[in-house]
């Protein structure tokens, strides 16, 4: 069974069909591109699928539950995590409260051991450090736990922001346009990582991009969008290769 | 590296509290030793309450990031509440510290009924809106106040909106709230230490809070709200928390200062949007988020027009100039380079790596 199943998926805003008939099966472990145009609905597509907007036809299923129209809260804690194409970071909060904020619902204690620090608070606080120290190694970003997130250079923050979604225990994460104001320097440095972390944490990831060779290099297969309508859908090689794709996105 | 954070923000914590004991201690002192005016002395408990409104307004603008303009209504509804627990009870509970004590609890919980009651529809606003609604509210507390009678006799209490005879009491009966007369006759409970422990208090609970699980999730609220959400924060809850603890705070603020004075009328002075402005301008000024900087904030401008007195027409004068160049002066890019410069923690480093050598 796929790990998310979306059907008939469609919204539209006041006369605008931004997204429509949208369909899109990822298997568990696997690394999906969501290509096209400029204003295509690739965003809108993670909006839906978060939550953001209630989606007006269609159905998401996750893992075999169904989330259709459920409030971005359920559907956090039902395992979808993202990031979003501007950067959004806890910007006056350290590095580390950024990956303990989104260890948010993994621990918990009452506001009265948190108010006369009772063992309880000690134990969890010490407990969510250490994960988030973890994480913060994995993403190689220890060396900056104390530093203020809006101080971190371009690339760390992409980092961040990836560190602070996988901080929820997510089945799937959606990437949205990882690469974008990267040079290419950082944007291989990028690739490696988010097929790092898709091997280390066996994850199952969605990616939206705008870079072909991000695209090309590392996602198996690929739905491509167009004026809100799925043009072409399967493996990289033959969707890049379609002639509509092509015409629509590529050029001639 | 664990420790050395925790070491940080406890060491950070500790320079508050010892800021606020130390100022207990000499105010105490130069009580004693007789020097200290009676114009100073009158100012003691006020520059309490002050520093519990700053403190605890600074919690919704500067933690959770939402402008409230209503912050002297829940002042308005501990003052209010707990004066009138006082007034009811005063046969009852003849000992004093535990009827204080009391109505204290009794003007935080008020308060906090009131900051959930407004809370729950203010918060789903944002920005200039949230402001001026909470605004709103907070002058409705205030009117709604000055037409309330509320009267005692044999039979239980008795509530009007219209006058005093329409209560209806009995020829034994008291009335206890006298709508825009308010209530008299409270018993002038607060004391200056007093004042200092709930401030203490206060600032224990706002530190705490902020540093707390809970804390973490007001602050990625206020730094992005949707990024919150999307890592599965409740964003109505945690908000409602922060304004919330903030009222109740603000209500504990209401309580010294209704025991501070034998009659407590609700004016535009005193609990209408002035007061709530002023507030904010201690919370802006000491620096938004910065807890000890609100606390000292208000403090020094609560000490400041009554030491300008002297100058009699020229004092209201003077003060606005010196809002003005201190809000100038304070976040200037020259001036904070200035700072950064000469920071005590600096010089205090300096000191160190010399005295290594």
């Amino acid at each position: 069974m796929a790990l998310l199943e979306v059907k008939n998926l469609g919204i539209s805003f006041g006369g605008l069909r931004a997204v429509n008939g949208f369909d899109i099966k990822i298997e568990k472990g696997q690394l999906y591109g969501l290509i096209g145009p400029n204003g295509a609905g690739k965003t809108t597509v993670f909006n839906l699928l978060t939550g953001v907007y209630k989606p007006d036809t269609g159905s998401i299923i996750l893992d075999g539950k169904d989330i259709t129209g459920k409030k971005t809260i359920e559907i956090s804690k039902a395992g979808i995590a993202r990031t979003f194409q501007n950067i959004r970071l806890f910007k006056e909060m350290s590095v580390l409260d950024n990956v303990k904020a989104g260890l948010h619902n993994k621990h918990s204690y009452s506001f009265l051991s948190g108010l006369f620090h009772l063992p309880a608070y000690h134990s969890v606080e010490k407990q969510m450090n250490e994960q988030a120290m973890e994480l913060l190694k994995v993403f190689e970003l220890e060396k900056e736990a104390e530093t203020l997130a809006s101080n971190l250079p371009y690339g760390k923050q992409r980092k961040l922001e990836i560190a602070r979604a996988m901080a929820t225990e997510p089945k799937l994460l959606l990437l949205d346009e990882p690469a974008a104001g990267m040079n290419p320097n950082e944007t291989k440095t990028l690739m490696e990582m988010i097929e790092f972390v898709r091997e280390h944490f066996q994850m199952t990831i969605l990616l939206i991009e705008h870079d072909m060779k991000l695209v090309s290099g590392i996602c198996e297969e690929l739905t491509v969008l167009n004026f809100g309508e799925v043009l072409a859908q399967g493996p990289t090689g033959a969707v890049l290769n379609n002639p509509q794709v092509i015409t629509a996105y590529l050029g001639e | 590296m664990e420790k050395k954070r925790w070491n940080k923000t406890a060491k950070n914590n500790a320079v508050t509290y010892g800021i606020v004991v130390l100022f207990w201690v000499a105010m105490t002192l130069w009580d004693q030793s007789g020097n200290l005016s009676s114009l100073m002395r009158g100012l003691l408990v006020p520059v309490c309450i002050y520093a519990i409104m700053a403190v605890s307004l600074n919690l919704t603008v500067g933690i959770l990031g939402e402008l409230s303009l209503g912050h002297a209504g829940f002042m308005c509804v501990g003052a209010f509440a707990s004066a009138f627990f006082t007034n009811l009870m005063k046969e009852t509970i003849p000992f004093t510290p535990l009827r204080f004590a009391l109505a204290i609890l009794i003007a935080a919980l008020f308060a906090a009924i009131f900051g959930v009651i407004i809370g729950i529809p203010v918060l789903r606003l944002q920005g200039d809106y949230l402001a001026i609604v909470t605004l709103a509210f907070g002058e409705i507390i205030k009117n709604f106040v000055n037409i309330l009678y509320v009267g005692k006799d044999s039979r239980g209490l008795h509530f009007s909106i219209k006058d005093t005879l329409s209560l209806g009491l009995e020829d034994e009966g008291v009335v206890l709230v006298k709508g825009p007369q308010g209530i008299t006759g409270t018993s002038r409970d607060a004391t200056f230490t007093i004042g200092i422990i709930l401030l203490l208090i206060s600032l224990f609970i706002i530190l705490r809070l902020i540093q707390s699980r809970d804390g973490r999730a007001i602050k990625a609220i206020r730094d992005n709200q949707i990024a919150a959400e999307s890592i599965g924060i409740n964003i109505t809850k945690y908000k409602l928390m922060a304004f919330t603890v903030s009222a109740a705070l603000a209500g504990v603020a209401g309580a010294l200062y209704a025991h501070n004075l034998s009659s407590l009328t609700a004016t535009s002075q005193n609990f209408g949007y002035n007061m709530s402005i002023m507030i904010l301008v201690y919370v802006v000024l000491g620096g938004i988020g910065s807890i000890r900087g609100s606390m000292i904030a208000a403090a020094v401008l609560t000490v400041l027009p009554e030491l300008l007195r002297g100058l009699n027409d020229y004092r209201m004068l003077i003060y606005a100039v010196i809002l003005i160049v201190a809000m100038l002066l304070n976040w200037a890019p020259a001036a904070l380079a200035f700072r950064e410069k000469y920071s005590l923690k600096r010089l205090l480093g300096r000191n160190k790596t010399k005295e290594a050598e």
